[in-house]
């Protein structure tokens, strides 16, 4: 099977904070990496700060930030054209069957998703949840390496430790360039970065620390 | 968005007046508030492109937050913490309620035409 990697996530930015090292690392590899993203992230609470969007200005200034991280990632985008907050109220089978269909079209070795129930926000569990099923569903011969990623407080004592830590500090900067594409959602903690490389070394050595290695489970 | 100014957004109310009008009424503490502090809750609401039509609208305040009731035949529409407002697409009075960090607290928003999707 030759290489090829998709990420399914939901939210414009998951990509980047959660798996832009790693993506990095297959693109510079020469692996194809697609991107298939749930939602716009439509309900987003941040706006930017000072805040330049609105509820209504949202969804399309996510979809710009989505392109432009990708073009710094150097990697296909595929919009799923889901409402952000609803895919856990969807038909688990129809998101799960709508994956599948392009999981065979694009035959990847690797999909990365979120750990369902690991994951913090509803759509990430359910996202990856219906991922996994889609990969269930497939024939068994063609069925990628899923690898899942949990975050929630305390994930470790009921899943003990990631299998898959890849140090990705080599693809920092890309890394960092990819997050901040997600110029509205500066309320968060995108904000603390924006001058990142202006930030004494104690600061810049405390973000390597917490984006510097991206740990999955392989499922 | 820029900051509420009462008497133009008391004029667009009145507009809508005896009118079917689409409503976006939202609020949120975000999706991560309990994952951050566990003694909290995620809380949230939305109502989007459901119709209705009131019979009265106030906008109430002092400050840079303010209230708005809209009353219809058989009951009310309330926001509170509303602190900026736009005109969007012309014709799509938005009113929201930003914290310090720019982030949205709660939303109100009318149109004679649904909201995008």
């Amino acid at each position: 099977m030759d290489k090829h990697v998709v990420i399914i996530l939901p939210h414009p930015d998951d990509e980047s904070f959660g798996s832009a090292g790693s993506i990095a690392q297959f693109r510079s590899q020469g692996i194809p990496v697609t991107y298939l993203c749930g939602t716009l992230g439509e309900m987003g609470r941040n706006m930017g700060n000072p805040p330049f969007a609105n509820r209504e200005t949202l969804p399309e200034i996510r979809k710009q930030e989505l392109k432009n991280a990708c073009e710094v990632l150097d990697i296909d985008v595929k919009m799923l054209g889901y409402r952000d907050k609803t895919i856990e109220f969807e038909d688990r089978n129809a998101v799960a069957n709508h994956l599948q269909g392009i999981l065979e079209e694009i035959n990847p070795s690797l999909v990365i998703t979120h750990y369902p129930g690991y994951a913090v926000h509803p759509d990430h569990n359910a996202l990856g949840a219906a991922a996994i099923q889609a990969v269930e569903q497939m024939e068994k011969s063609r069925r990628p390496v899923i690898w899942a990623q949990a975050f929630a407080r305390g994930f470790q004592k009921e899943l003990g430790e990631p299998d898959i830590i890849n140090d990705v500090e080599d693809q920092f900067e890309t890394k960092m360039n990819a997050i901040l594409c997600h110029q509205s959602q500066a309320g968060g903690m995108i904000g603390q970065l924006k001058n990142y490389k202006d930030l004494g070394a104690e600061v810049l050595q405390e973000a390597k620390d917490r984006f510097g290695k991206e740990a999955f489970f392989t499922l | 968005m820029k900051p509420i100014e009462i008497n133009q957004v008391q004029r667009w109310l009145d507009k809508f007046i005896n009118t079917s009008v689409y409503i976006h009424v939202e609020t949120t503490n975000g999706a991560y508030a309990s994952h951050f502090d566990d003694k909290a809750y995620n809380v949230g609401a939305y109502v989007r492109n459901v119709q209705i039509t009131y019979t009265q609208a106030k906008i109430v305040g002092e400050g840079n937050a303010f209230r708005v009731g809209l009353k219809t035949s058989n009951g009310w529409i309330y926001a509170e913490g509303l602190t900026d407002w736009t005109i969007h697409e012309d014709t799509k009075v938005l009113l929201a309620g930003h914290d310090r960090e720019g982030r949205l607290m709660v939303a109100l928003q009318l149109s004679e035409t649904p909201f995008d999707y």
